[in-house]
């Protein structure tokens, strides 16, 4: 039988589709509440214009899937961390060529130091796997992503940034 | 679903909208929206108030870049940015909505954060003077995006243990953002002011004409004053905004501006000409159609 939580995890980000929403991690819960299906969901950035996207598909897909009475709710609280990435997610944005975030770990309190550095991380190109690479942008196409360069094969690539 | 806009094509059903509009219900949260029972929700609604404005009228002028901005990579980086402060506005201002705030004239169908953003004169906004100032050359832009978004990251830090739940929140969640656009800011400073003898000059210039308006991000109002636990005072932050903008300074071979502080008053609805020249732009669509679905 397939399961709330089966039909969920067939739902894709819509301007990342190789990744589902699971993948993403950001699917918080799916709970059933009364007879009535209850998805959680958190936005990964404050302005994500997806969102509304998201809860549709996640509620016509449970519709399509003989769940009639699903609800999805959006939390803020926890702020929505890369770290909530899968590792399959990880290995499928690997293998659509942009580079997977790395973990950042519970946040220390306190005032956030400003570092000037270049990233100290250096990422290998997805299309020739050459180290020689270069941040061009922290900002992409979408607000979760960065814009790199490789200086070997001068292809341009994205880099899923950390939050 | 094959790409992003798939959304978009009309047999994908009516209930799916892309990007931001009106006409449709968007629940953005169901963290515990309770008003905190000690805290007086006048003043609740003014303080989200006056985050919201901020964020709001500088999201609308740094997207003003759309299409304008010196290199492809800027104007993604800018829209970005701009996105980013919409979507803390959006929250802070559904937030001055459930704590009381909302303007005579607005539609009754439209929701209050739409209510507040495209029905409020200039005089009832309540942001800072510094975020409606014109986006000037790029240059200005930046030194603008540097000064607020040092002040506002150290306030969002501070905000994210805010005893109202949803301020706390958005601030957690707005810091992380915030942390991105200091970081553009302040690499662009350093680049531009470690630049050319054209880029520095126009860098020099830039912080000299925002640096008026620092003085009035620090400023405590008597609400937040009044909103201890919930809010934060302004001028506890000073100190730590002055050591991440000298180290700014320092990597960019800049000094700190010495010119006169400008007139503030923002918070009371204040403002220079140059707001109502942003609201005509923001608000024309909106006011026009009121019935208007996009």
């Amino acid at each position: 039988m397939v399961t709330a939580q089966d039909v969920v995890g067939t739902v894709t980000d819509p301007e990342l589709p190789m990744l589902s929403l699971v993948d993403l991690g950001v699917v918080r819960d799916v709970r059933e509440e009364n007879g009535r299906v209850v998805v959680v969901i958190t936005p990964t950035y404050s302005g994500c214009p997806a969102l509304v996207e998201m809860r549709d598909d996640l509620v016509n897909a449970l519709r399509t899937n003989g769940f009639e009475d699903a609800e999805v709710r959006t939390v803020l609280s926890p702020a929505w961390t890369t770290d909530w990435m899968t590792e399959e997610g990880r290995r499928k944005l690997a293998e659509a060529g942009i580079s997977p975030p790395a973990r950042v770990g519970p946040r220390s309190v306190g005032p956030v130091p400003l570092s000037l550095d270049p990233p100290a991380r250096r990422l290998s190109c997805p299309q020739c796997g050459s180290r020689d690479t270069e941040e061009l942008s922290r900002f992409s196409a979408t607000a979760c992503k960065a814009l790199h360069r490789c200086r070997a094969c001068r292809e341009p690539f994205e880099y899923f940034k950390e939050i | 679903m094959n790409n992003a806009y798939d959304g978009l094509n009309e047999e994908h059903g009516d209930d799916a909208r892309w990007a931001y509009g009106t006409g449709f219900a968007d629940e953005l949260s169901t963290v515990d929206r309770a008003l905190p029972s000690t805290v007086d929700k006048a003043d609740l609604a003014a303080y989200a108030l006056m985050l919201g404005d901020d964020a709001l009228v500088l999201a609308q002028r740094t997207s003003e870049w759309c299409s304008r901005a010196p290199e492809l990579e800027e104007d993604v980086a800018l829209a970005n940015i701009a996105l980013d402060l919409l979507g803390q506005a959006r929250l802070l201002l559904t937030r001055a909505g459930e704590a009381g705030s909302r303007p005579s004239e607005a539609p009754s169908h439209v929701p209050d954060e739409d209510a507040l953003a495209y029905f409020r004169t200039a005089s009832s906004f309540r942001n800072v003077r510094m975020v409606e100032l014109a986006n000037g050359d790029f240059a200005d832009t930046i030194a603008r995006l540097l000064l607020f978004s040092c002040q506002r990251l150290a306030l969002f830090t501070r905000l994210s243990a805010s005893a109202d739940p949803v301020i706390a929140a958005v601030a957690a969640k707005g810091a992380k953002e915030l942390s991105y656009h200091r970081d553009h800011a302040a690499r662009w400073t350093v680049r531009l002011g470690d630049g050319t003898e054209e880029s520095r000059r126009r860098m020099i210039a830039a912080l000299d004409r925002v640096w008026p308006y620092l003085d009035e991000l620090f400023v405590a109002h008597p609400v937040e004053l009044r909103l201890a636990g919930v809010a934060v005072d302004p001028a506890s932050l000073r100190s730590e905004v002055d050591g991440v903008l000298d180290q700014v300074f320092a990597a960019a071979t800049l000094s700190r501006p010495s010119v006169s502080p400008a007139e503030g008053g923002g918070r009371d609805g204040s403002h220079t000409d140059a707001l109502a020249e942003v609201l005509a732009e923001m608000q024309v669509l909106a006011r026009a159609l009121p019935e208007a679905t996009w």
